[in-house]
């Protein structure tokens, strides 16, 4: 049994006041997510992520196709008892604190007394919230609310998480904490289905991903196998660098294109051919300081722009080819 | 029913926290105030002043909960999208509603019993102001219990305010909400003329038409019995019942159809 499957589902929304149009937020998605894995739900803004979310949580309802979660359609109150949901930019009640909030979510599961209190201090610590956890929710920022988020998702120990860009709003301390938080839910056997539309959020992360875009699923399927995704060459920074070893470097082929980057210090362009560690200890044998590697690859604004050239504009259902 | 109990106690909190049972301060202090110039003013005089001015506020303090809250209730959990939190837990669309209708049904309570007590309260007060020779010509006691039935009606009423509130703010702005529910109560209260509509027109569609409404709208006018209980007149505990009774039927189906809008809408 799969952990979240869809068939065709679709959503249009009517917009426009005097002559209502129908709009394609998402246009036949199928889509499945096995047990226990971190699945990487990717695309650019207004690529139907949300929406798709929605609908799994049956805050929507589909204009046709099914969703179905461990087996059962979307909305059965058992389900909803094995799951957990962060919605996106979260927002609660002004007038809780994020430990009433949690205890009034934890009332809804049945949890109660001491059970519940230690529940609710150990997810509150988890994600990082810590005396403010006695403040009223009205006084919280972004990031915090996102982190209540996160805990009041995770109150019942779910089977599968829904996270819609659990990042966001986060410094980049919170997000490494939130990427080894999704980690730990793996481990447990936790199911991680999460929406980005950062790539490289889900290369740290998962190992298989969709990709929407246009409300459409553009590609599927392992990261490292998608074409798209791999990597073209390596960039590395260096410090120490002399002119004449440079030169060297490029005559050698080694080296495709160099941006000086101040005295003796470069960022490097290396084909896919080079293997970076073999090139970074010789260089550092002669004395050179590396600084940086990372894979150059397409990211996923070049991938869509390249998948689709201007389709997202046009969603109507008169005008796109179903 | 857990559920619906959870949803209720967090409305009843909100509520509170909000600031809403200052208006029980307000009531009292208007009470207060008018018995003391009252007291100023007359010697001899009956009491009821005091008693039509302390059912009159009670009934429209608690219509300002209902219809202020009421059209809220729903409305702001939806705008403020508060709701995808909580209806991605083990939690009916149903129970949501009856859960929000009942926390809204607590805090009028508790607003209706105290404001009760104060009233009862200051009208004992007074009762100790005033000579046994003029007391005895009043005609009932300045604490007359019979003053609970038209509270009694009074409650429901609100009750039945909340209850359109509450349906409205299902698919409506809260502004509109606002409009359609104190225009209903408007209505409500001159439904008898409706009723008698067909002796004044000659229009047969006008007068079929006329008599449905009296039929279909609620009938507020039923729930007054202020005027009889503060003049001591006869209030038959059957008529009281038959009316809550009416009430009940009201709500429930109002209750039914908000559920029914509701279970069905999308969440933008
Ligand atoms: N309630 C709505 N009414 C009309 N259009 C909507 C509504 N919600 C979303 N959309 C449109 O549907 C598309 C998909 O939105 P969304 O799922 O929020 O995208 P994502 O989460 O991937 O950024 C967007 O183009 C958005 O404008
Ligand atoms: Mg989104």
């Amino acid at each position: 049994m799969d952990a979240i499957s869809t068939e065709s589902l679709t959503k249009h929304y009517h917009v426009g006041f005097w002559r209502p149009r129908p709009y394609l937020a998402l246009d036949g998605l199928s889509l499945s997510v096995r047990q226990g894995e971190v699945f990487g739900f990717l695309g650019p803004n207004g690529a139907g992520k949300t929406t798709t979310l929605k609908l799994l949580m049956q805050l929507i309802y589909p204009t046709s196709g099914r969703a179905e979660i461990l087996g059962k359609p979307v909305g059965d109150v058992g389900v909803k008892r094995r799951i957990g949901y962060l919605p996106e930019n979260p927002y609660f009640y002004d007038h809780l604190t994020a430990e009433e909030l949690l205890e009034y979510f934890a009332g809804l599961f049945g949890y109660s007394g001491q059970d519940r209190r230690r529940r609710i201090e150990m997810l509150l610590d988890e994600v990082g919230i810590g005396p403010e956890r006695r403040l009223q929710l009205r006084k919280f920022s972004k990031g915090m609310l996102q982190r209540v988020g996160i805990a009041q998702s995770l109150i019942n120990d779910p089977e599968v998480v829904f996270f819609d860009e659990p990042m966001s709003g986060l410094d980049p301390l919170g997000r490494r904490e939130i990427r080894h938080l999704i980690l730990k839910l793996r481990d447990r056997g936790c199911t991680v289905f999460f929406s980005s539309h950062v790539l490289s959020d889900a290369e740290t992360l998962c190992s298989r991903v969709a990709v929407l875009a246009g409300g459409r699923l553009v590609a599927a399927g392992d990261l490292s196998e998608l074409l798209a995704f791999q990597v073209r060459g390596w960039e590395i920074v260096v410090v120490g660098l002399t002119d004449s070893d440079l030169e060297k470097l490029k005559t050698d082929g080694v080296v495709t294109h160099a941006i000086p980057l101040g005295p003796q210090r470069f960022a490097l362009d290396l084909p896919l051919t080079v293997e970076p560690a073999r090139l970074a200890t010789s260089l550092t044998a002669q004395g050179v300081q590396l600084v940086s590697i990372n894979p150059v690859r397409e990211t996923l604004e070049d991938f869509f722009v390249r998948q689709i050239g201007t389709a997202p504009k046009d969603r109507g259902l008169g005008t796109v080819a179903r | 029913m857990r559920t619906i109990r959870h949803v209720a106690v967090n409305v009843f909190k909100e509520c509170v926290r909000d600031k809403v049972l200052y208006n029980l301060v307000a009531f009292a202090s208007l009470l207060i105030a008018v018995s003391y110039l009252l007291g100023q003013l007359t010697a001899g005089q009956d009491v009821k002043i005091v008693k039509d001015l302390g059912l009159a506020a009670i009934a429209i303090f608690g219509l300002l909960i209902s219809v202020f809250i009421g059209i809220g209730l729903v409305w702001k959990e939806v705008e403020r999208r508060s709701i995808y939190g909580l209806l991605s837990k083990p939690i009916r669309r149903s129970e949501f509603i009856i859960g929000k209708y009942a926390g809204l049904a607590l805090t009028l309570f508790v607003n209706v019993a105290v404001m009760t007590v104060v009233f009862y309260a200051v009208l004992a007060y007074l009762n100790t102001q005033f000579p046994e020779v003029v007391r005895t010509a009043w005609p009932a006691p300045a604490t007359d219990p019979g003053m609970l039935r038209a509270i009694v009606l009074i409650f429901v009423e609100l009750l039945l305010v909340t209850a359109i509130a509450l349906f409205f703010s299902t698919f409506s702005s809260p502004f509109l909400s606002a409009a359609l529910t104190c225009g209903l109560w408007v209505i409500g209260h001159f439904n008898a003329d409706l009723r008698n509509f067909e002796a004044v027109v000659e229009s047969r569609p006008a007068a079929l038409l006329a008599r449905g409404l009296y039929y279909i709208l609620p009938n507020f006018a039923a729930f007054d019995i202020k005027n009889q209980v503060v003049h001591a007149l006869p209030v038959p505990a059957g008529y009281v019942v038959t009316t809550a009774l009416y009430g009940c039927v009201y709500i429930a189906l109002l209750i039914t159809g908000a559920v029914a809008i509701f279970s069905r809408r999308d969440f933008k």
